[in-house]
C-alpha cells in the first residue's frame, strides 16, 4: 500500500470529502431508521394510532422473546428458508438444465417458445390450489410452488443468454473442430455465469414469494403460516413481527447470493 | 513449390427468405507452400466468407477446396484460424487460452504442453501463463492468440482482420511482430485486410477482389526493394507507393 506522506493535499481532501460523504449516507439511514420505529411506538402509546390492529415496536419484541422462548420462532423461520433455499437452487438448477436443452435443439425452442410466453405471463400463485390437491399439503407443495415461480424466468432468462453467446468466440472454437457439447463446456456455460448468478439473485425473491403464498395455503409451519395464523385470530403484533423477520431472511440470502456473485466474478 | 491451397472454381451462395445472395463467383487460386498471401477488397465483399470456405467451417455452394491435395471436407488440424478480435477467454489463465484447442482436438499431453510453454517462451509470454487475459495489454493478448493458433501445429494460417481492433500504433508493433513470428515457423498465411499497406507490406502476393460477387480483379506479386525484409522496412521501399496507388484505384472506392 501507499505511504499516506505520498499524498498531495488536494488527495487527502478528495478522499475526506468521499469519507464523509460514504458517513453522511449511513448516518441518514440509520436516523431513519430508528426514526421509523421510535415514531411507531410513541404513537402507538399515546394512542394516536390504535396498537391492537397497528401493533407496536415493543409489543412485537415481547412476541419475538415468547416465541423464542419456546423456540417455535426459530422453527417456523427455519422452515421458510430452508423451502425458500431448496426452491431457488432447484428452480435455478433445472430452469438451467432445461435452457442447455433448448440450446441444444433450435427446433423444440422454437416449438416451445409460445408455452413459454404464456407461463411466463401467468401468475403461478394462481396454480397454489392445483399443486395442493395434487400433491398434498406437505412442505413439497410448498417447495414446488416455490420451483414454479421460479423456474419460467430462469429458463428465459438463461437460454437467452446462451443465444446471446458472442458467434464469432464459437466460431473459433469451430476452426478447432470443436463438437457441440464441446462449445457448450467451453465457452457457453462459463461465459454465461453472470448470466446464471443474475438468475440466482433473482430467483431468491421470486421463490419467497412461491414459498409464503404456499405456507397461507397449507402448512402449519413457517412465517407464511405465521402470517395468516396471527391474521386470522387478530394477532397483530405476530404478524408484523414475521413480516419484519421475513425482510431480514431475504435480505440475508439476497446478501448472500451477492457474496457468492463476488467469489465466482473474483475467479472468471 | 508445393501447392497448399487449390481453390477451383468455388462458388458461395447464402440463402434468406428474403432471396439468395451470390457472396463469390467461381474463383480460382493457388497459395503456394510458406508463401504469405493478402486478399483485398471493397468491405462487404465476401473475403471473410472465403476464409471461412477454406477453413471447412462453411462448404462451398459449388466448385472444390483443396489442402494438400486433400478436399477440405470440415475443419482440420491443418489451419489454424485468426479472427479480428483475440477472443481470448477472460475466465481462463494465458497457458488455459493457448491449450484450447489441443483440449478440443484431444492431442493435449505432457509433450504437447510442454510445446505450448515453449511457444509462450519463446515469444515472450511464459511470465504471463498463469495471468488472465484482462491483465494483458492488446498487443500481448494478439500474440496470445497467435500462439494459440500456432499450438494445434497448422501448416496453414488464415487471418481474418486480425490487427484491425487494435490502435495504429499497436497495430503497425505487432503486424511486425506476429509476421516475424511466422516466418520463423515457416508457416504458410492467407490475411484478409482492408488496409492496402498492411496487405502490401507484409505479403509475397496480393489478390485483389471485386465487390459482391466476389470475382478475382487482379493479383500483385510483391516485390520490394528493402534490406532485412520486415513489414516495417518494406513500407520504406521505392516501389511502395507505386502498389498502393494501384491498388487504391482498383478499389475503386465511392464514398
Amino acid at each position: 500500500m501507499y505511504d499516506k506522506t505520498d499524498f498531495s493535499q488536494e488527495h487527502i481532501n478528495y478522499i475526506k470529502s468521499h469519507k464523509s460523504f460514504k458517513r453522511a449516507v449511513s448516518f441518514t439511514r440509520i436516523i431513519i431508521f430508528i426514526t421509523i420505529f421510535f415514531v411507531w411506538e410513541i404513537a402507538a402509546n399515546l394512542q394516536w394510532i390504535d396498537p391492537f390492529i397497528m401493533s407496536q415496536p415493543s409489543r412485537m419484541l415481547k412476541t419475538v422473546i415468547t416465541l423464542s422462548k419456546d423456540g417455535s420462532l426459530f422453527l417456523h423461520t427455519g422452515v421458510t428458508l430452508y423451502e425458500t433455499i431448496v426452491g431457488f437452487v432447484l428452480g435455478t438448477v433445472l430452469g438451467t438444465i432445461i435452457a442447455i436443452i433448448l440450446w441444444w435443439s433450435n427446433f423444440l425452442a422454437k416449438v416451445l417458445d409460445p408455452y413459454l410466453v404464456v407461463l411466463n405471463a401467468l401468475p403461478k400463485t394462481a396454480l397454489g390450489p392445483v399443486i395442493l390437491v395434487w400433491i398434498g399439503g406437505t412442505t413439497k407443495s410448498i417447495i414446488v410452488m416455490a420451483l414454479l415461480v421460479s423456474i419460467i424466468v430462469t429458463i428465459i432468462s438463461v437460454y437467452s443468454g446462451f443465444s446471446n453467446c458472442d458467434e464469432d468466440k464459437i466460431k473459433l472454437l469451430k476452426t478447432f473442430g470443436a463438437n457441440k457439447r464441446q462449445i457448450l463446456k467451453l465457452v457457453v456455460l462459463p461465459s454465461n455465469i453472470p448470466a446464471i448468478i443474475s438468475a440466482l439473485k433473482i430467483n431468491v425473491g421470486l421463490s419467497l414469494v412461491g414459498v409464503i403464498v404456499g405456507e397461507f395455503l397449507v402448512s402449519k409451519e413457517g412465517l407464511g403460516f405465521l402470517i395468516i395464523y396471527g391474521g386470522q385470530v387478530f394477532k397483530m403484533d405476530m404478524v408484523m413481527m414475521s413480516v419484519i423477520i421475513l425482510a431480514i431472511a431475504a435480505a440475508l440470502l439476497y446478501l448472500s447470493v451477492l457474496w457468492i456473485e463476488k467469489k465466482v466474478t473474483k475467479m472468471m | 513449390m508445393e501447392k497448399i491451397v487449390e481453390m477451383q472454381n468455388v462458388s458461395m451462395n447464402y440463402h434468406s427468405l428474403g432471396g439468395e445472395t451470390q457472396a463469390i463467383k467461381s474463383l480460382s487460386f493457388d497459395i503456394l507452400d510458406g508463401e504469405f498471401v493478402s486478399i483485398v477488397g471493397p468491405s462487404g465483399c465476401g473475403k471473410s466468407t472465403l476464409l471461412s470456405l477454406i477453413s471447412g467451417i462453411l462448404k462451398p455452394s459449388k466448385g472444390r477446396i483443396l489442402i494438400k491435395n486433400e478436399e477440405v471436407k470440415g475443419p482440420s488440424k491443418n489451419i489454424g484460424y485468426m479472427l479480428q478480435k483475440d477472443h481470448l477467454f477472460e475466465w481462463r489463465t494465458i497457458i488455459k487460452n493457448v491449450i484450447i484447442g489441443l483440449e478440443i482436438q484431444g492431442t493435449l499431453n505432457k509433450e504437447t504442453y510442454k510445446s505450448a510453454e515453449k511457444l509462450l517462451k519463446e515469444y515472450g509470454l511464459y511470465e504471463f501463463k498463469n495471468y488472465y487475459p484482462k491483465q494483458l495489454s492488446g498487443g500481448m493478448r494478439q500474440r496470445a492468440a497467435l500462439i494459440r493458433t500456432l499450438t494445434a501445429n497448422p501448416d496453414l494460417l488464415l487471418l481474418d482482420e486480425p490487427f484491425s481492433a487494435l490502435d495504429y500504433q499497436t497495430r503497425l508493433a505487432i503486424s511486425e511482430e506476429i509476421w516475424l513470428i511466422i516466418k520463423k515457423e515457416k508457416k504458410t498465411a492467407i490475411l484478409v485486410t482492408h488496409d492496402i499497406s498492411e496487405a502490401i507490406s507484409m505479403s509475397d502476393r496480393v489478390i485483389v477482389l471485386t465487390k459482391r460477387p466476389a470475382e478475382i480483379k487482379s493479383v500483385y506479386d510483391i516485390v520490394l526493394t528493402c534490406e532485412n525484409k520486415t513489414p516495417i522496412t518494406c513500407r520504406e521501399a521505392p516501389e511502395f507507393r507505386y502498389y498502393f496507388n494501384s491498388i487504391w484505384k482498383e478499389l475503386d472506392v465511392h464514398v
